[in-house]
Formats: C-alpha cells, structure tokens, sequence
C-alpha cells in the first residue's frame, strides 16, 4: 500500500516538472506541415487559406525576431515609434509574403529527414519537399529558435543552401543604403508591398 | 621572356581586378558582411550600370527565356529528364578537371566513371545508368569556384548581359573554359573535328539556360512577386549560392554566421 503510494506521488511529481507543452523542433515542423498540406490542398477559396495560413505563421514563427534580423545594424538607430511602426509594418509585410509564397502550392509534400541542434538556442531541422512532374526535390533546412523549449519558433527557411531571411536582410539593407539610410523609405517600400 | 611577362601582367590585372579595394567602386554595397573579418564583403562596383543590365536580362526573360521555360515543360517528362541527364553529363568535362584542381580525388574518380557509364551505356548520357550502380550524381564544379577554394576573393559582383550575375572571380574562371579547361569547346568551337560543329556548343548551352529556367519557373515568380527589391535579392541570392558551392558544403550553419541571429531575443 505503502509503495503504491509511493508510485502515485513519484507520477505526480515527474507530471508537475515535465514541461507540458514541452515540442521537439521536428515535431513542429511535422505539424505545421501537415496543416498547411491540409489547408492547401482544400477546396477553400484562396482568401480562406491565407487566412488559415497567416494563423499558423503568427503562431508558429517567430515574425519580431526575424524582422530585428532582417534590419540588421539599423535596428540599433531606431527609436521607440520607429521601432512599433517598423514591427507592425514587417508583420504585414511578412505574412503577405508568407502565404503567398505557400498559396501556390497544390499539396506540398515535406518530409523531415533529420535535427541537428547547433546550441541551446537553436536546432536545424532539415527536409525535402518532394519532387514533382515539374520541380526536382528541394532541400528545405529550417532554423528552429529554441530558447524556449516549450515554444519553438521558426525563424528562418534554408531552401537548398540559400537563406530567406538574410536575402531579405541585404535586400533592406540595399534600400536603406540607396536611400540615404533613411528608415522612412523602407517604410514607403513595405507600405507599397503591402497594398500591392 | 615575353610569355612570362604577359603572365606577369595578367596575374597583376587579376589582383588588382580581385582585391575588395576597388576604386572604381560607385555603389559600395557590402554583402555577407560579418562582424569578425571571416567573411569580407563582397561590393557592387558598378550598381547602377548594372542594375540597367540586370533590367534588360529581366525584359530578355520575359520575352524569350520564360515562354520558352513554359513551352518547354509541356515536353514529356522522359524527354526533359534525358535532356537535363545529358546536359549535365557533358558538365562532367568541367567538373572532373576541378575536382582535381581542388584536391577532390575520390570525386574525380566517380565522375570520371560516372562519365564514361553514362556516355556509353547511358547512350550519351540521356540515361543516369551510372546511379543504378549506386554511383549517385555529385555537386558540379567550375573553374570560378577552383579559385574560391585556393582563396581568391570575389573582387566585384556584376551583371553581364544575358548570362546574368557573376563576379570578377567566376568571370575569370569562365574564362579558363575558353582557354581550353572546357573539352566541350575544345571539341566543337575551338578545335575543327569532323564529329561535332560550333553550334552544337552554342544550342548545349542554350538548352542547359532554358532547362535551368523551366525547373525554376515557379520558384523566380515567386521570388518577383515577394521582392521589394529584386535586384538585391538576387545577388543575395548568387553569392550565397556560390559560397555554399566553394565550401561543398551541405552543412548550413557551416556557411553562415550565426552573430546577428545570436544577438536577438525575443523570449
């Protein structure tokens, strides 16, 4: 009786200390594919899906981090209003660009093929998108944020070597630098692909 | 003598054209730029001549490459595979010469079998038969990238006409292909043999561009419509890729530095 007790109370403890949300990062990337295959290959109008997709992304990635990232060293000269104006304007920004990217895809199919954690605050998640009639087999890495264990974030894609997030980085960077380093042209340039 | 003193002369324009400090530089944009001196910066000597360049490529894909793209693609797909099989086969002549230059005996070995399968049981390399024998295809190498691997800095990123982005690096190392490191060319252009004639050179290279930009039709839209500047994306782009090929490497956090992401908390 004594060690059932014993048992329950050993359970009870490893429940409360185990994180309860606690995702490995390919676990992630698992779901999320899964879901935007489900969501793509629906019969929803395309409006629909964006939506659906948007809601993933704003869960999923980690949309302020890779906007600091994507301002590089300008970051650092920004004030507060700047800095709201520039976070509101990148979200935007960001899930446009997202869910258009992904909404011309039929049905995607990725496969995860390994992990590899870099430190405690980042693990690549590699995965191949299948090959299709048309395209041949792409490489897609993924760069898990893992700070938090319990809530990984993406915050970039590695499609076949190539990073999305530092090409968007050095094309900011080229606006800011044919513009006198002017952060209200890179404004401009997000409002005008915003509305676009 | 004289032979010596035009190497002289060609290795002190090839410094002067491959050293990051250009005066001629109007943009000076860096690219890659790292906090530690790891990774210089590569500059776009000429950015407004070249984005005039890059403008004029981009109506040429509009009018001939991309609907020549589109056609292409309603071929069947075994007539597509043999040709982008053979292309890719007759890259080999390239590739294997590089290999060595970059020390990659092992590679050298496997293309140089995977060339001769393929040319002959592949039937001129139409059919990957050398991949059934678990000789799977290898990275392609060029001279641009040989250069990279014995430590030769980029010098100017650029734009040329038609052929698109490119830097002093690549460009001199496109040009060893013409100076016989290519026996593609050798064969058809440069030397006259009974066997194969100078537009043979010219339609290969013109159905290795259009193979190129069918496989990617969708992947250039897309990267079009989700730019707000085009033009830097896709030199981002080009050096990215062609640090990854120089390194051969598939490791991702090998080619990339991880500094600024570090710097970043958001949790």
């Amino acid at each position: 009786m004594i060690k059932l007790r014993f048992f329950y109370i050993f359970f009870f403890i490893l429940f409360l200390f185990k994180p309860l949300y606690a995702k490995e990062p390919s676990e992630l990337i698992n779901e999320l594919v899964n879901e935007a295959s489900i969501i793509l290959s629906s019969s929803d109008p395309v409006e629909s899906k964006i939506i659906r997709l948007n809601n993933i992304a704003e869960l999923n990635v980690d949309i302020d981090g890779i906007g600091m990232y994507t301002l590089g060293k300008y970051r650092k000269n920004l004030n507060e209003d700047q800095k709201i104006k520039y976070r509101k304007l990148f979200k935007s920004y960001f899930l446009k660009s997202f869910s258009s990217r992904l909404v011309d895809y039929s049905d995607p199919k990725i496969n995860v093929v390994s992990e590899k954690k870099i430190n405690e605050k980042y693990t690549i998640v590699s995965t191949v998108l299948e090959e299709t009639s048309n395209n041949p087999e792409v490489k897609i890495d993924w760069r898990i944020y893992t700070k938090n264990p319990e809530r990984p974030l993406i915050r970039d894609l590695i499609v076949e070597g190539l990073s999305l997030a530092r090409t968007q980085k050095e094309e900011f960077k080229s606006i800011m630098q044919n513009n006198g380093e002017d952060i209200n042209f890179l404004f401009k340039s997000l409002e005008e692909f915003i509305i676009k | 003598m004289k032979n010596i003193f035009k190497l002289l002369i060609i290795s002190a324009i090839f410094q002067i054209l491959t050293s990051n400090v250009f005066a001629g530089s109007d943009g000076n944009l860096d690219i890659n730029s790292k906090t530690n001196n790891q990774d210089p910066e590569v500059k776009d000597c000429f950015e407004t001549i070249n984005r005039g360049i890059f403008a004029f490529n981009q109506g040429l894909d509009k009018v001939f490459f991309k609907p020549v793209a589109r056609g292409y693609r309603y071929l069947p797909k075994p007539i597509r595979s043999g040709t982008s099989n053979a292309l890719n086969n007759l890259s080999n002549v390239v590739t294997i010469p590089n290999n060595i230059l970059q020390g990659q005996f092992k590679e050298a070995g496997i293309n140089t079998l995977r060339f001769s399968i393929n040319s002959t049981l592949g039937i001129a390399g139409i059919f990957d038969v050398a991949s059934y024998y678990g000789l799977n295809k290898l990275d392609k190498e060029d001279y641009g990238q040989t250069l990279g691997t014995w430590g030769v800095k980029e010098g100017c990123y650029f734009v040329l006409p038609v052929l698109g982005p490119t830097t002093v690096r690549d460009s001199l190392g496109s040009l060893v292909n013409f100076g016989g490191g290519d026996a593609w060319y050798n064969v058809t252009i440069a030397n006259d043999t009974k066997y194969f004639e100078n537009s043979d050179y010219y339609y290969s290279r013109l159905t290795a561009g259009v193979d190129f930009r069918a496989k990617n039709l969708e992947a250039f839209d897309s990267l079009e419509k989700n730019s707000i500047d085009l033009y830097a994306s896709v030199r981002s782009l080009y050096l990215q890729d062609r640090k990854r090929k120089i390194l051969n490497s598939s490791e991702t956090t090998e080619t990339m530095n991880d500094d600024d992401w570090e710097e970043i908390d958001t949790q």
